[in-house]
């Protein structure tokens, strides 16, 4: 192991501030590019999928007025 | 048609492709995660201090792969686009579309890292510099490709518009690669070459490719997975989607 502490490990010589500011907002970034894109998604099925029913209760109720 | 090409072919159809990438970006996300996990833990753990710049150059460990990938993505989109406007495959724009946002992503880190990288060493965030000048025209490219292909209505138009801008801007991506050569610059020159090898340690190299193939793997992942809501939203009104989409049971 390269590090006697924990608290030297936070405080990366000095540099903390910037090492961490580099990872903390890539990671950052990253995971919210995950979470966004999976909200994406789940929407844009949810909304097809609505879409589908209508257009089935529309040519349902269709049927039964011709009939 | 030789038996590759027909593979090939298939999975150009949107709705094959939708099946593919379903199945493979969990794969390839799992694979992105150990390598980033490995690569942190060498980068973090056991890579050794640098002689001159102290702790302060772990940030290679992020900004290199991120600068990396935001040249090659473009690369990948101007690549699509050739294939887009030559063959006027559907899938080749939705391609792009996926990446953009990584790519705009990774160009953002590229900048962002520099520059908490920079104040320490050179005591500047930003300079004028044509290696930071450049990475920030990519990162204004992909904003610009973002606005362009989402401001046009109509897919085929909006996925050729986007194509060309894809394609004139690449001219941008050898001249960042090449900065550091071509002018006198304050960004260093490269670490890693491919005619002379590395300049580094052992394990800090180490470290940051597997950082690099850590990203690599995640922006292949997310541009996967994002394809895939952009096929359904484009292909909505066809049998299949609406057969995807169908909750189980219904008929």
């Amino acid at each position: 192991m390269i590090w006697n502490s924990a608290g030297e490990f936070w405080a990366m010589g000095g540099y903390g501030l910037y090492v961490w500011g580099s990872f903390g907002v890539t990671f950052l970034l990253m995971g919210g590019e995950v979470i966004l894109a999976g909200r994406r998604h789940r929407q844009i099925c949810e909304s097809l999928q609505m879409q589908a029913m209508t257009r089935d209760a529309v040519q349902d109720s269709a049927q039964d007025w011709q009939a | 048609m030789t038996p590759h090409s027909n593979v090939l072919f298939r999975f150009a159809a949107p709705q094959a492709f939708y099946g593919l990438a379903g199945r493979l970006w969990p794969w390839v996300a799992a694979l992105a995660t150990v390598f980033g996990v490995w690569g942190l833990w060498t980068g973090m753990f056991v890579a050794p201090i640098d002689f001159q710049q102290g702790q302060a150059y772990r940030i290679i460990f992020v900004h290199v792969p991120a600068s990396w990938m935001s040249m090659i993505i473009y690369l990948a989109m101007a690549f699509w686009a050739v294939l887009g406007l030559t063959f006027n495959t559907r899938l080749s724009g939705m391609m792009n579309r996926a990446l953009a946002p990584t790519g705009a992503m990774f160009a953002f880190l590229s900048l962002w890292t520099g520059a908490l990288w920079g104040k320490p060493m050179w005591g500047a965030w930003w300079v004028w510099d044509a290696r930071l000048t450049s990475e920030l025209i990519l990162f204004f490219l992909y904003l610009g490709f973002m606005g362009l292909t989402a401001s046009i209505d109509d897919p085929r138009r909006s996925d050729k518009a986007g194509g060309l801008l894809a394609l004139v801007g690449a001219i941008n991506v050898p001249i960042i690669y090449f900065s550091v050569r071509w002018w006198n610059t304050l960004h260093q020159g490269a670490s890693v070459t491919v005619t002379q090898g590395s300049s580094m340690a052992q394990t800090m190299l180490w470290a940051m490719l597997l950082m690099a193939l850590s990203f690599w793997l995640y922006a292949i992942a997310i541009a996967l997975y994002r394809i895939r809501t952009l096929i359904l939203e484009r292909e909505k009104h066809t049998q299949w989607v609406n057969a995807e989409l169908r909750p189980e049971g219904a008929s």
